[in-house]
């Protein structure tokens, strides 16, 4: 008989973010039946304490980095980069619903509960080092979503993101699941890290790797690729963005968008990576269709939440491009570009929140005409979020792009660092539109936009200085997303 | 020609032929009674690869549990016979050979991985058995953790659940 592996207990500290949250969304579903409906906004305070203490739980996992759960799951510089970024997200992301709930007279204990078993997925998803782990964090994260995108019921837009979400998600985690089931039967195991080894084996003994393999990879980058919204999956993507709650769109946008690419990087470089790079074309397509799709429809919409998310399309290209380096520099520019992106995403996202008024009725690019002039302080916040999405020098979006392009060139991606260029331009075109809008237009007058609630200023005010800091001082966090591309290879 | 193989045989082709019927049957409650037949011969060549606990586990969940909620939510609903509209003209023309381009590409796939050698580690394997001790045994310590999340995920799905079809108070 086989002892208890104690070991596995005692490295619980490793998965401290994970545990944290998960017992402060039980503990909400608890607290939930006690509350009376006026107070329901302590549930809120509630799981903004808890998505801080999964940022504490963070540091537990610095302090003793290594494998946990019989290597299935590990805590090293990368996944704790991951942590910090989907956990912020997340704190941002409560912050910010809680008048938008009031308004839509949605507040309610498991709208939380939910979003702090969301991020629990997505902390599985960065640290997983294991295909079956990464799975049920990948499900995790996507079921509460799921739901999360349907939670105004009353809204048909609503029922209908909910509804397509599920359905096509639903059938995109088949085609990652049926992935694993290829690459375990070419290589004999899930484990990221042995599957380099078995690859690489194979390799040296038949001089290529076996075609199941790689028909698995394939598979598991459209199942994957369907939840970080890379073209041709990501039809489903504006239709979702612009019917979930916006809070929840902004979530949506930023933390499973961050866990989806961390564990793709997992996948793609530790596991495909060392045995020839025969994913490049298929990346490289792909960021080229992302980036044409999502420019070109974004330049069509009048609806702002409508084009902010073809705009997230069009910024997973180029993600991508920098994921097609294929190099150290690469990961780390997917990082630094993934923090960026976060911020100046959940800001962006949150101030529409703000705006849309209950029911999410002003949403139309008319409805910022004299912005600027009514709410000096939202209008530049805005201005600023939508100018570092576009890239201007001085913002986070700025040196994302940089890092991006520059991985790619070091990896003699030319072509694709020229189209991602003359994409940039494009963007600039429907970026500063809106920023047009609010500061030369005539204001409407039938529409008077409510005054910030201090909570949601509170979190746009991290968003925008996060965003200054990282275009500003990007020393330090380009340092930490170097240390977690090193530490990827680790073994 | 030893029995296992026409077993094998017996069982593949009622399993594709459940299938085939499953999708072509115009009556609901036909399909659902087609996609037992699959369950079950599945179940079959779970058996033969010395599977038993996967064996009985299908049957009990999927050929039970989930069959049962398909029949009952057929009765529920009183759906009829399935209205057949033309068929689009992109699944004929461009689905239905990219299909089999699929079906191509993974037969040969699998093919070239698995011909002539032993699978590596025992993967897919008939000639390892493996008993429901050496899988609990997995699940409780070298998978501990996926089990414990996959009860975090239980719970968010009855949470979802809950959410979407509570009645307002």
């Amino acid at each position: 008989m086989t002892p208890f592996p104690s070991e596995q207990i005692e490295n619980f500290h490793r998965l401290a973010p994970e545990i944290i949250l998960c017992a402060f969304g039980i503990v909400i579903m608890v607290a939930d039946a006690f509350v009376q409906a006026a107070h329901k906004r302590a549930l809120g305070w509630l799981a903004f304490i808890g998505a801080l203490g999964g940022l504490l739980g963070v540091h537990f996992m610095a302090h003793d980095p290594g494998n946990a759960y019989s290597n299935l799951i590990r805590a090293d510089s990368f996944s704790i980069f991951v942590h910090l970024v989907v956990m912020g997200a997340a704190a941002l992301a409560i912050l910010g619903s809680f008048n938008y709930l009031d308004e839509e007279n949605i507040q309610r204990g498991e709208y939380y509960a939910l979003v702090l078993f969301a991020t629990a997925g997505m902390g599985i998803l960065a640290g997983a080092n294991e295909l079956v782990t990464a799975f049920i964090g990948l499900e995790m994260s996507s079921i509460s979503t799921y739901v999360l995108a349907g939670f105004r019921r009353k809204a048909i837009k609503s029922n209908e993101a909910s509804l397509k979400y599920f359905v096509l998600g639903s059938f995109a985690t088949a085609f990652f699941l049926y992935g694993i089931a290829m690459v375990y039967g070419a290589t004999g195991t899930t484990r990221i890290d042995l599957i380099a080894d078995a690859l690489q084996k194979m390799m040296a003994d038949q001089g290529q790797v076996a075609s199941l393999a790689i028909l698995g990879l394939a598979l598991m980058f459209v199942g994957l690729g369907f939840k970080v919204v890379v073209a041709p999956f990501q039809v489903y993507a504006p239709d979702v963005y612009e019917g979930s709650p916006t809070p929840v769109t902004a979530l949506l946008a930023s933390g499973p968008k961050a866990a989806t690419f961390a564990v793709m990087l997992r996948i793609f470089y530790v596991s495909f990576g060392t045995a020839g790079n025969f994913w490049f074309w298929a990346v490289w397509i792909s960021a080229v269709l992302t980036m044409i799709v999502g420019n070109f429809a974004a330049l069509v919409q009048t609806n702002v939440k409508r084009m902010l998310a073809y705009s997230s399309i069009a910024h997973a290209g180029y993600i991508l491009v920098a994921f097609a380096a294929g190099t150290d520099i690469g990961i780390a520019a997917v990082l630094f570009y993934l923090a960026a992106y976060a911020l100046m995403k959940i800001g962006a996202f949150l101030v529409i929140a703000h705006l849309g008024q209950p029911g999410e009725k002003r949403l139309e690019i008319t409805d910022y005409a004299g912005l600027g002039g009514r709410q000096p302080v939202l209008a530049i916040c805005f201005s600023l979020f939508l100018l570092s999405l576009l890239g201007l020098p001085a913002t986070g979006g700025f040196l994302g792009k940089l890092f991006a392009f520059q991985a790619a060139l070091d990896s003699k991606v030319v072509w694709l660092v020229v189209i991602a260029a003359i994409n940039s331009v494009i963007g600039a075109y429907y970026y500063l539109r809106v920023i047009v809008a609010m500061y030369f237009w005539e204001p409407s007058k039938e529409y008077l936009p409510s005054k910030v609630a201090p909570t949601l200023a509170f979190a746009l005010a991290i968003a925008a200085v996060g965003t200054l800091y990282l275009g500003i001082f990007p020393a330090r966090v380009l340092e930490l997303a170097k240390v977690a591309a090193d530490s990827i290879y680790l073994r | 020609m030893t029995l296992p193989f026409i077993l094998f045989f017996v069982l593949a082709l009622t399993a594709i032929g459940g299938a085939l019927l499953l999708i072509l049957a115009r009556e609901p409650i036909h399909s659902a009674l087609s996609l037992i037949l699959v369950m079950m011969s599945l179940a079959g060549l779970y058996l033969m690869l010395g599977a038993e606990f996967v064996a009985a586990v299908q049957i009990i969940v999927y050929a039970g549990a989930i069959m049962v909620l398909f029949v009952f939510v057929i009765m529920l609903l009183n759906a009829g016979v399935e209205e057949r509209t033309e068929y689009s003209k992109i699944a004929k023309y461009v689905g239905i050979p990219l299909g089999l381009l699929l079906l191509l590409d993974l037969a040969h796939g699998m093919a070239h991985s698995l011909m002539g050698r032993a699978p590596a580690n025992g993967a897919g394997s008939a000639n390892v058995m493996v008993s429901t001790r050496d899988l609990s045994l997995q699940l409780f310590q070298k998978y501990l953790f996926p089990f414990e999340a996959t009860s975090i995920l239980i719970l968010i799905a009855i949470l979802g659940a809950l959410v979407l079809a509570k009645r307002d108070e």
